[in-house]
């Protein structure tokens, strides 16, 4: 019951006039920089800082809140609409979003994912409501071997990512996890796979130039190629009806979205963590458990769902740490975290007894934010649809810009913008011979995750592996890991068994 | 109509100008100021201690409208900051670019040579403050001093672990400092950054650290953990940080002492004037109240430093920690 009169207390605060303005405003704002390759909330929420000034602390976290939700709902709208992620929390959109749009059916991967991420949205912050203090400790008591347990299971789901073909899912992923390493070791800080001595490889390979080279560059040669120079226009239409067409449809994949959304969220919490490993876990969870893991990659609604319900909760996830611990769940609440210190709140364990007005404040504009960016973003699809119907001579030069712009904003090095020509290039060869890309992009994140977790235990342990087994959580998790891994083996068995001319 | 409008503005603009450049020149001081935004390059990556020092020091300038033109953060924290460091190199005589430093500063180009970076080529700008190092224990641990500390240690030998932030990192400085007083040898794991090791002291995956006082303040504040000694001079801190016993204190003798730096420089070959803009700007951010009280309560030393003292500063503490990484 107390629970109910703080979040009524916040629900007075976020529904003052300015407050809820800043919510709209925010909300708006989120769409457009999610929507923008390249620009994603941790550049949304690092640009806007300096304006809250203006603004009490309360008012303010609610505007940047709204920002990084918003943003999370954008980053969808150029994954399905130009097949270049807008952030890297939407990359996992695109493998099914894309394929959608292509088939004529851009409008419903975009109610679907704007659905998602509503619902998504809304269960993490019900959950954030009812259960922040317990699942404070639930974040404490992850430590190095429960976190490489929790990767070792994000990739046995990826053995189901690349379809059949196992050995090429297997070299998909290693070609991932060599990228991954370059830059400097995490444990001595020597330089290592610094190829040609660049210092651009200093910083490592970021992961938004792997994925807008493959699928914004890599995706328009393709589209080049097939289209041959001919006008292209893509078919799409939106209609009232459609719209709720696509709605009834949706509450099929209902289990989908309640699986993204509290696994979204639960690796949300997780420090260091954030919502592009949960969104890409969603997304090959959601793979793994579908009745038609086939159909995945080619233009199933359920691949939007998972990733964007998981995108959204993992957001409301990542601010638990940082409000409960003071540490950020993602590079955007990292940001969000320098604020409140300039704001003179002392992020902590105190934070919900001393600040009760603005972390309710907070909670309940997360409710009302969730509930503007849906507004927003459907209002908005038609725009969106419209620009689908430009032909692709006109769109191509359009993408081409939109990718190198991407490509050079997080960094701001040149480096980046060459080696994500070349990742363009060699995405696009490597889909001519039928190797799946999703899983090269899911080991390059998840990568460094796991070699440092891996390393950190093996070192507090003596180079005991035992310490993965010993421990209750780490050792559930890798079991369930382990037995992932045989999964498809055992499906491609059964598949023999039941068709004998396939073998 | 239109052409009177045009050349009445054009009339004021010109006598604003002239009046502009007699006020300019009765005041020879701050006659340089920025003409377009001033990259404010961060030796480490988004999130980090230094970042957030970095930020909030360019909240107080937004805020108190400082500076006609903003400061951009820019994260370049590959290599340890040896990407920051080239890239500084790289902006010679460049009047718009300044750089937040920590003590990277000194040891990422005393380890890696191939660099070519030598820090006594760029200009001192500022010295914010001094960050300090505590011992801090999990409350649970039951560990109430540094002897009942040692002979913790002592008793568990490998199996104790220590966090950190890398080696070479100032942790594994100050941790190498103790372990040789105390004849311990202890285990160092190190994690991505100072916020993550104290996240993982009080899950009770390690046994000890050394963070810095902002680091951990909000989980002392919440009685999960506690410091034992400080890594500073005999009172230096103020506050609830001076309660805490330097090693000085417990008899350990006057060598227990590391600071982390927190500075502001710039390229070499930047302006007189346009150096004196930015000393000009940052003592007023080192005037400001938001600052005062953040030094206070975050355990920093207050240090304003500038000029050629800063430089020499520099060197010296740069031949102070080539001797402890030969170590």
């Amino acid at each position: 019951m107390e629970i109910l009169g703080h979040l009524f207390d916040g629900f007075l605060i976020s529904f003052e006039p300015l407050n809820l303005a800043l919510v709209i405003f925010g909300a708006a704002i989120g769409l457009f920089i999610g929507a923008m390759p390249g620009l994603g909330s941790v550049n949304g929420v690092a640009i806007l800082l300096p304006m809250t000034f203006l603004v009490p602390p309360t008012s303010a976290v609610i505007f940047l809140g709204a920002i990084y939700y918003g943003a999370m709902y954008g980053g969808a709208i150029s994954s399905i609409m130009l097949g270049i992620p807008g952030a890297s929390t939407a990359v996992a959109t695109t493998f099914d979003g894309r394929p959608l749009a292509m088939k004529g059916e851009a409008d419903r991967a975009l109610v679907a994912a704007a659905t998602a991420s509503f619902i998504g949205g809304t269960i993490s912050v019900i959950l954030f409501t009812a259960f922040a203090p317990p699942l404070a400790e639930v974040a404490l008591a992850f430590g190095p071997p429960e976190e490489f347990a929790l990767m070792m299971l994000a990739f046995a789901t990826f053995i189901g990512l690349g379809g059949d073909d196992i050995p090429k899912t297997l070299f998909s992923i290693l070609i991932g996890l060599v990228l991954s390493a370059v830059g400097l070791d995490i444990v001595s800080g020597e330089p290592r796979l610094i190829f040609m001595d660049l210092p651009g490889f200093m910083h490592g390979i970021n992961f938004l130039v792997l994925a807008i080279g493959i699928y914004g560059i890599g995706e328009m040669l393709w589209t080049v190629e097939l289209s041959k120079g001919e006008v292209m226009i893509s078919q799409a239409t939106i209609s009232v009806r459609r719209v709720f067409d696509s709605l009834r449809e949706l509450l099929k994949t209902w289990k989908t979205m309640l699986m993204g959304s509290f696994l979204g969220y639960f690796v949300g919490i997780l420090p260091a963590a954030g919502a592009t490993p949960g969104s890409l876990m969603a997304y090959g969870f959601a793979k793994t458990i579908a009745k038609d893991p086939d159909s995945f990659g080619k233009g199933n609604v359920d691949g939007v769902v998972a990733p964007e319900a998981a995108n959204n909760a993992a957001s409301t996830g990542s601010m638990l740490p940082m409000l409960t611990l003071g540490i950020p769940g993602s590079p955007t609440t990292a940001i969000l975290l320098g604020g409140m210190v300039i704001w003179g709140l002392e992020p902590g364990p105190l934070l919900f007894v001393e600040h009760t007005e603005f972390v309710w404040g907070l909670i309940a504009s997360l409710y009302s934010a969730n509930l503007f960016a849906l507004l927003i973003n459907i209002a908005f699809i038609p725009a969106f649809i419209w620009v689908l119907k430009l032909p692709f001579t006109v769109l191509a030069p359009i993408i081409f810009m939109l990718c190198i712009i991407g490509g050079y904003v997080p960094t701001l090095d040149m480096h980046d913008v060459w080696l994500m020509l070349v990742f363009g290039v060699v995405g696009y060869l490597m889909r001519k011979l039928d190797y799946p890309l999703a899983p090269a992009v899911l080991a390059i994140v998840l990568g460094p995750l796991a070699e440092r977790s891996l390393r950190q235990s093996l070192i507090g342990s003596q180079g005991d592996v035992m310490i993965f087994f010993e421990r209750p959580i780490s050792g559930t998790i890798l079991i369930i890991a382990l037995l992932l891994f045989v999964l498809p083996a055992v499906r491609v068995f059964r598949q023999r068994s039941h068709n004998p001319n396939l073998a | 109509m239109k052409i009177f409008m045009t050349s009445v503005l054009s009339a004021v603009m010109g006598a604003l100008i002239g009046l502009g450049t007699i006020v300019v020149s009765d005041t020879s001081e701050a006659a340089w100021q920025p003409k377009k935004p001033v990259e404010f390059v961060i030796m480490a990556g988004k999130g980090g201690g230094a970042d957030r020092l970095a930020r909030f020091i360019q909240g107080i300038i937004e805020k108190n409208k400082l500076s006609s033109k903003p400061l951009v953060p820019i994260n370049k924290g590959g290599g340890s900051g040896a990407e920051a460091l080239q890239y500084l190199k790289s902006k010679k005589g460049d009047n718009h670019v300044i750089m937040a430093t920590l003590n990277s500063y000194y040891t990422t180009p005393l380890r890696q040579k191939g660099l070519g970076v030598d820090i006594g080529s760029f200009t001192p700008i500022a010295r914010m403050a001094e960050d300090t190092f505590q011992l801090w224990v999990h409350v649970d641990t039951g560990i109430t001093n540094v002897k009942e500390y040692v002979a913790a240690v002592k008793k568990a030998g490998k199996k104790w672990k220590m966090g950190g932030t890398g080696k070479g990192a100032e942790d594994s400085l100050v941790t190498a400092m103790l372990e040789k007083k105390f004849g311990l040898g202890v285990t160092y794991v190190p994690y991505k950054g100072g916020g993550k090791v104290a996240k993982e002291l009080i899950g009770k995956h390690i046994n000890s650290t050394v963070n810095n006082p902002s680091e951990q303040v909000g989980f002392w504040d919440a009685g999960k953990s506690r410091p034992l000694a400080s890594f500073t001079p005999k009172g230096k801190l103020k506050g609830k940080w001076g309660k805490i016993p330097t090693f000085e204190d417990l008899g350990h003798g006057a060598d227990m002492v590391y600071y982390m730096q927190r500075s502001v420089v710039a390229p070499g070959g930047m302006s007189d004037d346009a150096r004196d803009f930015y000393v000009d700007l940052f003592e007023k951010v080192y005037r400001s109240e938001e600052w005062q009280n953040y030094l206070v309560k975050k355990g920093l030393i207050p240090g304003w430093l500038t000029g050629e003292k800063l430089q020499k500063y520099f060197l010296e503490e740069r031949s102070k920690h080539a001797k402890l990484l030969s170590k």
